[in-house]
């Protein structure tokens, strides 16, 4: 049922293209507004710039592209699902099929920032776990509040301001993550919020697959 | 709410007043006077942090059995548990300013009670946009629930990870450095338990409010 799901939620997405190219070019947009307001004094962009921009862009496409999961699914759509298969399996399907598409996003984003800003990271293998760690945090996150925000009228507004403050934590580990592997420190002293990562991650996914039976009730 | 826990709530606040004022604290540097802030600030976020948690044990009660008066008591938990980490921030931004020298230092601590203070902040909005009233308060009750798992880590771990000049932390004196000193604990103790009788109070009389409200309500609604 879960994988029948995922290939769904893939075909769907194959389907529509118009989506799929419209997040890609968001995030396109996004990075070249980037290069082109700092194109100027390209010497000048520290490591701290390019990890606080390089999230930016990260988080905003991821918050975008998540979005859509619940917000904008037709509402006779979902009851046939429902029906189809337990709320569970609905949201697991969904996370899953999310951290690929925000895997997608980072591994795109990261190769924009290198290939027009700069590339200073020089633990490259430690910076695609953090992505990794992020993009399955972040979906988990999104996903449910996706599933919140689209029940309500003013749902994309909604989706940035209920998001934030939940994403903080993952954010703030991610950056710190970002400094240890663009100066380049011993991989032992990334451990620790690497784990912690992890663990806000099960926290975040156990929430969602516990709290979702409750949102799709109506 | 009995009587005595008002009466007792008061005459604590009383108590902690007037002793936190007047009574000896222990000379240290830069913070000198100061250190009388342990008395105000901290228990707000004792508060704070004790009336989200009720918010969110009567949010998983209201999940597992869903009625309109669960409902009034996680938001107004939530609506005076914000109250008090607002009073938390400006509190510590006085203090901040005389110790520090500027109210807002970006430290870690403070950084992370202005994030929790926005999760809430989303929840009030989160409420304000759903119309169906049963709907409203499932969902921001799940909200609820999964802000406050979010939150946790940033109040309780993050800042204890990062070196920060909040006392308590990176080799400042913190609790521990007035262990011996047992007249702070004479009042710091009191004052704890008598600003969250208080807030409890307050949230009591809210709760009892709104119920009269919405029955008033519905009365007119029925004529």
């Amino acid at each position: 049922m879960l994988l029948t799901l995922i290939r769904k939620e893939f075909m769907l997405e194959l389907r529509r293209k118009a989506v799929i190219s419209g997040i890609g070019l968001y995030m396109f947009s996004l990075i070249f507004i980037c290069y082109l307001t700092f194109s100027l004094r390209q010497n000048s962009i520290n490591e701290a710039t390019w990890s606080a921009l390089f999230w930016l862009a990260i988080l905003f496409s991821v918050v975008n592209s998540v979005a859509k999961s619940f917000i904008g699914e037709k509402r006779g759509v979902s009851i046939y699902y429902y029906t189809l298969a337990s709320p569970q399996v609905v949201i697991l399907s969904k996370i899953l099929y999310n951290t690929l598409l925000c895997l997608v996003l980072s591994f795109t984003g990261y190769g924009l920032f290198a290939l027009f800003i700069d590339n200073p990271v020089q633990d490259t293998l430690y910076f695609l776990l953090t992505l990794l760690l992020t993009s399955m945090g972040f979906s988990s996150a999104l996903t449910l509040i996706s599933g919140i925000a689209a029940k309500a009228n003013n749902s994309h507004i909604l989706m940035a301001v209920l998001s934030f403050p939940v994403v903080i934590a993952i954010l703030l580990m991610a950056i710190r993550l970002t400094k240890n592997v663009l100066d380049g420190i011993d991989r032992s002293a990334s451990l620790d919020e690497l784990l912690n990562l992890l663990a806000i991650n099960c926290i975040l996914t156990a929430l969602a697959y516990l709290l979702f039976p409750y949102i799709w009730r109506s | 709410m009995k009587n005595w826990v008002k009466i007792l709530g008061i005459c604590l606040l009383l108590y902690v007043h007037t002793a936190g004022l007047l009574a000896e604290v222990p000379r240290l540097n830069i913070l000198n006077e100061t250190v009388r802030a342990l008395y105000f600030h901290v228990p707000m976020w004792f508060g704070m942090t004790f009336l989200f948690t009720m918010s969110v044990y009567y949010a998983v009660r209201y999940l597992r059995n869903p009625s309109p008066e669960l409902d009034r008591k996680v938001l107004e938990y939530a609506n005076v548990g914000t109250v008090f980490g607002i009073l938390g921030i400006f509190t510590g931004m006085l203090w901040a300013n005389y110790t520090w020298g500027s109210p807002w230092h970006g430290d870690p601590k403070q950084n992370g009670a202005a994030i929790a203070l926005l999760v809430y902040l989303a929840y009030f909005v989160l409420r304000g946009s759903l119309d169906n009233q049963e709907q409203r308060a499932r969902l921001s009750a799940v909200y609820n629930i999964f802000a406050f798992a979010a939150m946790i880590p940033l109040i309780f771990v993050i800042p204890r990870m990062t070196s920060s000049m909040h006392p308590g932390s990176g080799g400042n004196p913190g609790f521990n450095a007035y262990e011996l000193d047992y007249r702070m604990r004479m009042v710091f103790y009191p004052a704890v338990a008598g600003w969250i009788l208080i807030g409890l109070w307050i949230t009591s009389l809210r709760i009892r409010l709104k119920t009269v409200e919405e029955t008033i309500i519905d009365i007119e609604d029925e004529k």
